[in-house]
């Protein structure tokens, strides 16, 4: 099997059948990391650079256990520094890269468009480990996996997006994402964090937690990133987190049997209680555990291998 | 050295001149203009059947990049650059390295353009020291080493009391501020046109008000003060409505915008194509449109190229980080013609804004074909179909988004002081 494409760039890019056998795909594989023994031979010979310029634990990690499960080579490459700081420009990087024959490179980059320029200049496949506040695919896919897991669907569900929409890759994949499967998206935070054209997303957008909350079988969680933001966007941490913090209180307003979901990492008591975060509802950790499966999938349907794995369990 | 332009169709929106007239050059002036000029002895007669003769083209708004980074443009380059795109003269931007506000520069500049014997070429000078937006220049020697206006173009200056003195000083010495019109707060590090492509694609992008916001202080401000403001690359439908508001109620205002302003939209951002990407960004459809009106009426005095060079290792790198402006001199005035083929402006009013409204606007000599004028004259070719290609270009800047595109419309001949310095016929 094999996805019909060299790159997986973003949710918008991909259709309903090709989110259905990544997912399905990913369910088979959950196994292999069950298994005394984690790993496969499916990728061996296969040579992945995770070529990450902006900070990240999870999902570099995530990427690279993924790939080494399937016993491919793993090479990371982080640099904290952009590549214009380094004096190197990134067209460049990746066409020294390109001329050590690697099969995929899993980019993460600050600047929005960046996997999309390697993409046309690389035969390599590239997937986007996130690029600015545009895309985020692996997350929005193994975020699909996690509600289909629980809910055992996703058309008709209603999924509460809550944070920074503006500044958020993880909202605008999912959104395209979850539209795609047939779910209905609403969107909530501060004025200042919607984009001014939200609307245009097909999403209903609220400037406050309640509306959003009110009869969600999702409920997902951004992170704040404080980091990103030249000016403040907003007065306080405590103001965010009275107001659209996830809470036990607020969280009565969902469904009895919401999930809730976080792309990690978690700023306790800011955008979730503690308490929530680590309560019955959440599904925090088996989203990580599925984005394994996930981006095993993924590097799998891009090297278009034969499946040497006894799938212990059909989807 | 004579020179008989014959049978074209002379086209002088300074003497409102539309018809068939041949063109006599002598010693570097128009000598006459008239119906069926005899050539006589040592004349070169260069037959122009089918074509257009009209002033010099005149850019108010080029990068020239020397002193400083001349591996993006060289005076000479530039000058020559704008040859080959049919402007006779072009005014240059202050940006330089070290910048144009002291008159050394200015007077650098001018002898190298001297030197290149391309294009004329007006320094514009600085408004403020360094383009810091803290000191005025030094505006009287400016004057006198050879600007012709003052702008911290590139930058806006931010600071509104430091704006009065400057339209005030300016004003004293009967010389233009040209006001790169943006709001830095509002556009806040903005890489595209705040919109539902921005919303798509999550780049942080500039809102419309960002520049309009500063069109209407600077306005308010050249009100107060009676003096005249030129805003430069008008690129928002906002933009033209507050100018024609302006205008209408005997504000000394006047605007240009720039050929991509008209021609392209936000749209072309889908592509990660960093040669589309410019300050101000790249807008709508219905900003095109309110642009394309603001040409029509007049609200929009001029066509200027914002001629913006840069060097592969300023725009092969990621959007964010990459330099803004395109390479424009040599796709202008095609880019332009496609305004009289859409109906948009007839041939006098798309000459008007790109030869007699900046020269007036700039109060330099050109602009005009009457007897006695500098022999700076322009032969366009309407209806000659090419295809950009960015290797050919004269200039160094080989940034243009057009690449590839097939355009309609030339220069083929580019006459400065009355010697030939393009030909392509």
């Amino acid at each position: 099997m094999k996805l019909g494409r060299k790159d997986v760039l973003g949710m918008r890019d991909l259709s309903v059948d090709e989110i259905n056998l990544i997912l399905e795909t990913a369910e088979s594989f959950i196994e292999v990391s069950t298994r005394e023994i984690k790993k496969v031979p499916t990728l061996r010979g296969k040579t992945v650079i995770n070529l990450f310029f902006e900070a990240s634990t999870r999902t570099r990690t995530s990427f690279e256990i993924a790939g080494k499960r399937l016993s491919a080579d793993v090479i990371n490459i982080s640099s904290s520094t952009s590549s214009v700081v380094k004096g190197e420009t990134l067209i460049d990087t990746a066409r020294n890269l390109e001329a050590m024959n690697p099969d995929i490179i899993v980019l993460r980059h600050s600047s929005v468009g960046a996997p999309h320029v390697l993409s046309r200049l690389l035969r390599q496949s590239i997937i986007n480990g996130g690029d600015g506040a545009h895309e985020h695919p692996t997350q929005a896919l193994l975020d699909l996996m996690t509600i289909r897991q629980k809910k055992g669907r996703i058309e008709g569900l209603r999924v509460a997006i809550i944070g920074d929409i503006s500044h958020s890759r993880v909202a605008r994949s999912n959104i395209l994402g979850l539209q795609k499967m047939g779910a209905e998206v609403c969107v909530a935070g501060p004025a200042t964090m919607m984009p001014r054209f939200a609307g245009q997303m097909g999403v209903t957008a609220y400037t406050n937690i309640e509306d959003a909350i009110r009869g969600a079988d999702v409920v997902m969680m951004l992170r704040i990133q404080t980091e990103r933001q030249q000016i403040s966007i907003f007065p306080s941490l405590r103001e965010y987190s009275t107001y659209f913090g996830l809470n036990r209180s607020n969280l009565k307003l969902a469904k009895e049997d919401v999930i809730i979901m976080h792309p990690g990492p978690t700023n306790r008591g800011v955008e979730i209680a503690p308490e929530v975060a680590d309560g019955p509802y959440s599904v925090i950790l088996d989203q990580v555990t599925n984005g394994v499966a996930v981006r095993m999938a993924l590097l799998y349907l891009l090297t278009g291998s034969e499946l040497k794995i006894a799938t212990g369990r059909t989807p | 050295m004579k020179i008989l332009l014959k049978g074209g169709r002379l086209i002088d929106p300074s003497q409102e001149l539309d018809t068939a007239l041949d063109l006599l050059i002598k010693n570097g002036k128009v000598a006459k203009t008239g119906e069926d000029l005899p050539a006589g002895a040592d004349v070169e007669v260069v037959g122009i059947e089918g074509l257009w003769l009209v002033p010099g083209l005149i850019d108010m708004h080029t990068h020239l990049r020397e002193p400083g980074y001349e591996y993006k443009e060289t005076v000479r380059s530039g000058a020559e650059a704008a040859c080959a795109g049919g402007f006779t003269a072009v005014a240059c931007m202050a940006n330089t390295n070290p910048v144009n506000d002291n008159r050394a520069v200015t007077e650098s500049i001018r002898r190298k353009a001297a030197d290149a014997g391309f294009a004329r070429v007006y320094p514009v000078a600085a408004v403020s020291r360094n383009l810091e937006g803290k000191t005025l220049a030094e505006f009287h020697d400016l004057k006198d080493a050879g600007a012709v206006a003052f702008s911290d173009d590139g930058r806006p200056v931010m600071n509104a009391g430091l704006m009065r003195m400057a339209l005030e000083y300016a004003a004293s010495l009967d010389m233009p501020v040209l006001s790169h019109s943006e709001d830095v707060h509002l556009s806040a590090g903005g890489v595209m046109h705040e919109g539902s492509v921005s919303t798509e694609l999550g780049f942080p992008a500039a809102p419309s008000v960002a520049e309009e916001a500063m069109i209407a202080r600077d306005i308010l401000i050249a009100e107060y003060a009676g003096a005249d403001v030129h805003i430069c690359h008008v690129s928002t439908a906002g933009s033209v409505r507050l100018i024609r508001e302006a205008k209408a109620r005997g504000v000394r205002v006047t605007a240009e915008t720039a050929p991509h302003y008209f021609t392209l939209t936000d749209e072309a951002v889908r592509s990660f194509d960093t040669n589309t990407k410019m300050n101000p960004p790249l807008r709508t459809a219905a900003d095109i449109a309110a642009i394309q009106e603001g040409l029509r009426d007049g609200t929009i005095d001029a066509i200027a190229c914002d001629h913006a060079p840069h060097g592969q290792t300023d725009k092969e790198v990621e959007y964010e980080y990459a330099a803004s402006g395109i390479s424009g001199l040599e796709t202008s005035l095609a880019l332009s013609l496609a305004l009289v083929a859409q109906g948009i402006l007839r041939p006098g009013a798309l000459v008007r804004r790109m030869s007699t409204n900046p020269a007036a606007i700039l109060k330099v000599p050109g602009g005009t074909l009457k007897a006695g004028a500098e022999a700076d004259v322009t032969v366009i070719d309407p209806g000659r179909s090419w295809t950009v290609d960015v290797s050919r270009f004269r200039s160094r800047g080989k940034n243009s988004p057009f690449q590839g595109r097939t355009l309609t419309g030339k220069a083929v001949l580019t006459i400065v002081g009355g010697d030939i310095k393009h030909r392509e016929i």
